[in-house]
């Protein structure tokens, strides 16, 4: 471990296609059960060929849960349920502190947008301007924020699929530089019409279920949630009731600097971005207990990151899966939601399994785990990679809390 | 920490422009003076990329240049709305085509990162890359994380923008919430004492460097932002003044960014008979009109004040010392403190 501070993760929110929050995501981890189907909810001509992984539960309903109205955008009910589990997960007095709420998001409120603009292009004069007032990504953040009370620092970040491991990583920074004492930091994202014809239009959607690190891979599902983790420091760790299981010990954030969309053949973000985390938390790969892929199941991604780690793992390759063949590909949520889970493989002491792996990628060196594993999970390296060659990875490590 | 270069693509087309004859413009906004972009950017390059992608990627390469700078150990971006034209072509083929028929190139220039992506992918830069869309604080947020890299020794130079463009359509949304006069004049914008401001855009860059180089155009001593303050503003910037040491009566110019709309404006002219009072100042809404981002150029014109000693539109000594507000909005107060060096 560093020398530095210990940033402390001292609460857990989830919400995501398996499940409303961390007990029910457990549990669907723990049993094999994915969440992707047909779609149900969002309206699109694509509903009977893309599968994806929706959260089961209607606006209505995660209004009442997240105690805002009905007809804000999803993306910040869904933000609002999960950030309002991870702190009273962390059992904290939060007007004690010096506060800060760092979210992150790909889409802001695009899921109204996109059902005001039809209206809004027939005469730009028509369609209720409620549904535009949260389009932006910031705009989003800020509902959650003051719903939540803080205001000492709220900002939104927006790296496309590693925005919230971002969001993590700078809570983590601020508390270490001394400007704040607890951070809920995470991410959000609800499925739209917008990103799913996007993502389409890249051809890089399973039409089945998803199967990450598979030699037949299609590609991915898209999938929506939120995940928050609420960051403290060691003053803070000390005066919680329930204390610390875990710690955020390393983060790296670099730039395959390839391709706007593509991954380098060689992986070489994913390896600086893996390096620099396991450099700052003052690990080397054998410590690393378990790897949460960023594993979205296209061909691209997978060879790309995984050529990476056999790179830096070289011979000796720890058990590794990628939770999105559950979750699916949850964009700007998905480095929070897998940093919920890498805190949850620690604390449960289990190694999830990736779902329905027929035929190992013949070109990698190892395959991913799967079957539950029982195991003492010491440190936990998670991956999370995005358009604009944005790649990031986290480290976890068990921190039983002690006064220092 | 110092500001080694800065460049702004702005409805200025220079700061020399700016001291000798800044443009003029009538009607509610405010348009970019795009430079010669094959100075910076290949040309196939230059046909795929929407004109936000385009002004950044243009001012980040000047920036550079300027600098004599060629990889930055980090590049942090600030943008409100990211970009738009590409998010609307998008939208709108989608819409009209009920999602069949849709080609790739817009959506995956659409996602908010683009522009700091572009600029590591034309730099081939493998360093830190962030990007915050955090509305009226969005380029406050890319300069802490910048200020921070540096602090933390992880970083030596930082590459930092915030970038907003107008489009068409977001333009006329936007209207619809009263923000814009109806027929503004920028010659007389600011203190006209009608409602609504002039919409504006544009794409500034600088190099932070945690050393003073050859050529530096300044210093920042200070920055801080707040997000809805519930503790007055004129407390916030008394503690501030406080904290870095500093008497109102030694800072030698004072640039805010009033907008020129007649209901806020009272806000920023009641600081000035309080916390500010004697300090000379200027307004910069003019020059660039209002967007989230508007506090980068700002900054730019105060880096180049002092660069050069001179203040666009007064004469007189050159200044040593500037301090920038800006209350986007009235939720997103800020304050950036910087001097000659």
């Amino acid at each position: 471990m560093s020398k530095e501070q210990t940033v402390y993760i001292g609460g857990l929110g989830v919400i995501s296609a398996i499940g409303n929050n961390v007990a029910e995501n457990l549990e669907a981890l723990v049993s094999g059960r994915a969440g992707m189907q047909a779609m149900q909810r969002l309206q699109s001509v694509h509903k009977d060929t893309l599968p994806v992984a929706e959260v089961k539960v209607s606006n209505d309903a995660l209004a009442e849960l997240a105690g805002l109205p009905a007809e804000i955008s999803r993306t910040a009910l869904l933000s609002a349920v999960a950030a309002k589990e991870a702190i009273a997960d962390a059992g904290i007095e939060l007007p004690a502190w010096r506060r800060g709420f760092i979210s992150a998001n790909s889409v802001g409120g695009m899921d109204k947008t996109e059902d005001f603009f039809p209206g809004f292009l027939q005469d730009a004069a028509s369609g209720d301007l409620k549904m535009v007032a949260h389009h932006e990504c910031g705009a989003v953040t800020e509902v959650v924020a003051d719903a939540l009370g803080i205001k000492d620092f709220v900002t939104t970040i927006s790296t496309a699929c590693s925005s919230s491991a971002n969001s993590i990583f700078l809570g983590a920074r601020m508390i270490r530089q001394g400007l704040l004492d607890v951070v809920v930091a995470g991410g959000t994202d609800a499925l739209t019409r917008f990103t799913l014809n996007g993502f389409n239009t890249l051809m890089i959607l399973d039409q089945e279920y998803c199967q990450p690190f598979d030699e037949n891979r299609r590609g991915l599902n898209l999938g929506e949630g939120a995940g928050y983790v609420v960051l403290v420091s060691e003053a803070v760790a000390a005066t919680l009731n329930k204390k610390p299981f875990c710690a955020l010990s390393g983060w790296c954030n670099a730039n395959d600097a390839y391709h706007q969309t593509a991954s380098s053949p060689s992986g070489t973000g994913s390896l600086l971005a893996m390096k620099g985390a396991l450099k700052k938390s003052g690990l080397s790969p054998e410590d690393i207990s378990y790897i949460n892929l960023h594993g979205t199941g296209t061909q691209n991604n997978d060879i790309a990151e995984g050529t990476a780690i056999a790179t830096l793992f070289e011979g000796n390759y720890p058990p590794m899966s990628s939770t999105k063949s559950y979750t699916g590909h949850t964009l700007g949520a998905s480095g929070a939601i897998e940093a919920v889970y890498a805190a949850l493989a620690i604390r449960e002491g289990l190694v999830f399994p990736g779902l329905r792996l027929q035929t190992p990628m013949k070109d990698l060196p190892f395959s991913v785990t799967t079957v539950l594993e029982k195991r003492k999970i010491d440190h936990v390296l998670s991956n999370s990679f995005g358009f604009g060659g944005n790649c990031s990875s986290l480290v976890f490590s068990r921190a039983a809390f002690n006064h220092l | 920490m110092y500001i080694q270069s800065a460049y702004a693509v702005s409805p200025q087309g220079s700061f020399n422009e700016l001291l000798e004859n800044p443009a003029q413009y009538r009607g509610d906004r405010l348009t970019c003076k795009e430079p010669d972009y094959s100075k910076y950017i290949d040309p196939k390059l230059i046909r795929r990329m929407s004109r936000i992608i385009k002004m950044g990627a243009a001012a980040a390469m000047e920036c550079l240049q300027q600098a004599k700078v060629t990889m930055p150990d980090a590049i942090t971006t600030g943008t409100a709305y990211g970009c738009l034209a590409d998010t609307d072509q998008f939208l709108t083929r989608m819409v009209e085509f009920k999602e069949e028929l849709l080609s790739p190139t817009a959506f995956i220039q659409s996602t908010h990162n683009t522009v700091g992506a572009q600029i590591a992918l034309m730099l081939k830069c493998h360093h830190y890359n962030n990007t915050y869309v955090h509305r009226g604080s969005s380029f406050e947020a890319a300069l802490m994380d910048a200020m921070g890299l540096i602090g933390e020794e992880a970083a030596q130079t930082v590459l930092v923008g915030g970038v907003d463009e107008i489009i068409e359509k977001s333009h006329a949304i936007l209207s619809r919430f009263d923000l814009y006069k109806k027929e503004g004049s920028t010659e007389t914008l600011i203190g006209g004492g009608t409602k609504g401001t002039m919409a504006g855009e544009g794409a500034a860059f600088f190099l932070l460097n945690g050393n003073r180089e050859e050529g530096s155009l300044a210093k920042l001593d200070a920055v801080q932002n707040w997000y809805k303050p519930t503790v007055p503003v004129a407390t916030l910037i008394e503690d501030f003044l406080k904290r870095n040491r500093v008497a109102a009566g030694s800072i030698d110019l004072l640039i805010t960014g009033n907008n020129g709309d007649a209901r806020y404006g009272g806000q920023y002219e009641a600081l000035q008979q309080s916390v500010f009072k004697g300090i000379p100042s200027v307004t910069y809404k003019q020059f660039c009109g209002e967007y989230p981002t508007a506090s980068a150029f700002a900054l730019w014109m105060a880096a180049h004040i002092l660069g050069t000693g001179q203040v666009p539109g007064v004469e007189g000594p050159a200044p040593k010392r500037i301090l920038i507000y800006n209350n986007y909005k009235q939720q997103y107060p800020s304050l950036y403190l910087l001097s000659a060096c």
